[in-house]
């Protein structure tokens, strides 16, 4: 579904500010694939991620999605592909527009925007009816301001807008590391529920070792802009939290300095 | 003193109100495309001083060479959808930030527009030989007219801002990372909304060079800030007497009634007999002033001053 060849990025090459982020990455996801992603700070985990959705061009290497070469697009023409849910609650919404609105936006993903309403009556069924799966009473608030729902009511509905259109591929960038703990494992469901519901191909970014482990079924472990660490099936399942820690060691040859990685 | 007030008469203020209303209406559709920018689009787009002598411009041209009005305004917002369709690409294509790419539109219109004029300052186009459709003539007909076309601009916009494409380009407004996420060309988006905003602009310069009778090569100079004081004047009014009540069709409703506000408060300073080149200023720090206000309110409840007042009153116990 997936296929990423010797990806590399540079930012402010030739400065004194030049970061290698990524470093010919290679990544293969199989459809239905529920991938997690861990690593420490600068680690090259969001820069995968943006590389996929094509935030900006890569310096070298391919990206195929279905087997559609995107490597030259934008990311508001891979988006038709893509859903993607950010780290900041505030990202992935249209504060001063409504729900309905939001979603509607979501519901043309990848369609030619006309002069037709934006939001039909029939569609503001289908949307009450996907509202109520997340559980937070938003399905009687259509018409409310995105605005004025509070971070994770938001983080829940770009969940819901992102994988709206049975996206290819899910990109989550850890989408509940701003939330307090409960709306974060509240959300954290949603999304294994929502993935699950429409076998959505997902890379998930998180900070927590434990999820990462509980969830999907393969983990990969970046460090300095590479994978060093890939794990699947069976071996993930039996896979703890401190066999991860000394994995990382390992491969790394240092020790995890991240206490947000450790602690959490 | 005393000469001065009885220089005042009521009758005469009451016989100038009316055309204020006219004038008003005029400037309130300009507003409207103000508000495109400024509100939706989240620019402050300074063109619109260029584009609404291009309208100007335009109309008064046309309308010489026999062309028939209202055909005249349509190549006006066509003009201008073309002078905005200019700011945008230099914003989008070209990394000129978008104040700036305003400001070089202007400055480049001002050649274009004498261009347009023959190389003269100012044409007239007298109602008496043409069959104008605003005339400061006729000040009633101006109001039913400047009224029935601001209604027809702000039901085209409420439900234009309702499709799929008006909503992509407020989406593009509030969030240009999220709209990006779903798929929104941005940059077209930016473009439509500053040729749409510009268009509107030069369509009023085309109506207000009509109500007067000429077009003047500086007629559009202070265009921008006598737009935002339109909407923002509309939108304090609005929200203190509808509150949430508020909505899209209530808020254009209140540019226009801004605008309307704006010259009736002119009116009434040219009555005072107040030298009209002031007005530049009055209007400079009214919407001063009513910029400040949100952030005021803001630091009236949350601000290193009052922080520490309270801290040196706990301290003092």
């Amino acid at each position: 579904m997936l296929e990423l060849k010797n990806i590399s990025k540079t930012f402010n090459p030739g400065t004194i500010n030049e970061k290698r982020a990524l470093c010919g990455v290679d990544l293969t996801l199989k459809e239905g694939d529920f991938v997690t992603v861990i690593g420490g700070n600068g680690a090259g985990k969001s820069t995968l991620l943006n590389a996929i959705a094509g935030v900006w061009p890569v310096d070298t290497g391919s990206i195929l999605i279905d087997g559609i070469n995107v490597t030259g697009l934008p990311d508001y023409k891979r988006a038709r592909w893509i859903g993607r849910v950010f780290q900041d609650p505030m990202t992935g919404t249209a504060a001063t527009m409504q729900i309905e609105e939001n979603l509607a936006l979501a519901r043309r993903r990848g369609q030619k925007r006309t002069l037709r309403w934006g939001v039909t009556q029939a569609e503001r069924e289908e949307y009450r009816e996907r509202l109520k799966i997340l559980n937070l009473g938003l399905e009687d608030r259509l018409t409310a301001k995105v605005g004025l729902l509070s971070g994770g009511q938001r983080q829940a509905l770009t969940l819901l807008m992102a994988s709206m259109m049975k996206p290819k591929l899910l990109l989550l960038d850890e989408h509940t590391a701003a939330l307090d703990p409960k709306t974060a494992e509240k959300v954290l469901a949603a999304t294994e529920r929502i993935v699950n519901e429409n076998h959505l191909t997902t890379l998930m970014i998180t900070h927590n070792m434990k999820d990462a482990i509980a969830h999907g079924n393969r983990l990969i472990m970046m460090y300095e802009g590479q994978i060093i660490y890939d794990v699947s099936g069976e071996e993930k399942k039996k896979l703890r939290v401190p066999e991860l820690l000394e994995k990382f060691e390992q491969v790394s040859g240092e020790e995890l300095a991240d206490d947000k990685l450790i602690l959490s | 003193m005393t000469a001065y007030f009885a220089s005042l008469s009521a009758a005469d203020l009451l016989g100038r109100l009316p055309a204020g209303v006219a004038q008003g209406l005029i400037w309130g559709i300009m507003a409207l495309g103000v508000y495109i920018t400024f509100r939706i689009l989240d620019i402050a787009d300074l063109s619109v001083d260029g584009t609404f002598s291009t309208g100007a411009a335009v109309t008064v041209m046309l309308i010489i060479s026999g062309v028939n009005p209202w055909l005249a305004l349509l190549a006006a917002f066509a003009a201008g959808c073309a002078a905005g369709m200019v700011t945008g690409l230099l914003n989008t294509k070209l990394g000129i930030p978008a104040i700036l790419a305003g400001i070089l539109t202007q400055y480049a219109l001002y050649s274009v527009n004498l261009v347009i004029m023959g190389m003269k300052a100012n044409q007239a186009v007298s109602v008496d030989k043409y069959a104008l459709i605003v005339s400061g003539r006729n000040v009633p007909m101006a109001i039913l007219v400047g009224g029935l076309l601001a209604a027809a601009v702000i039901a085209v916009l409420y439900f234009l801002f309702g499709t799929e494409l008006g909503e992509a380009l407020r989406a593009t407004g509030c969030n240009p990372q999220m709209s990006k996420a779903q798929g929104i060309n941005i940059n077209v988006m930016k473009v439509f909304g500053l040729a749409l905003s510009n268009g509107l602009v030069a369509y009023a310069g085309g109506l207000a060079a009509q109500y007067s009778g000429f077009a003047d090569v500086n007629s559009g100079r202070g265009a921008i800030v006598i737009g935002l004081a339109a909407v923002i004047i509309g939108e304090v009014i609005g929200e203190a007497l509808l509150g949430k009540y508020l909505n899209f069709a209530g808020r254009l409703t209140f540019v226009v009634i801004g605008g309307i506000l704006y010259y009736l408060v002119y009116t009434l300073v040219l009555w005072l007999k107040i030298d009209s080149n002031l007005m530049k200023l009055f209007t400079a720090i009214i919407v001063a002033i009513f910029l400040a206000v949100p952030y005021l309110r803001g630091q009236k409840k949350s601000s290193f001053g009052r922080a520490g007042k309270q801290s040196a009153r706990k301290e003092a116990k």
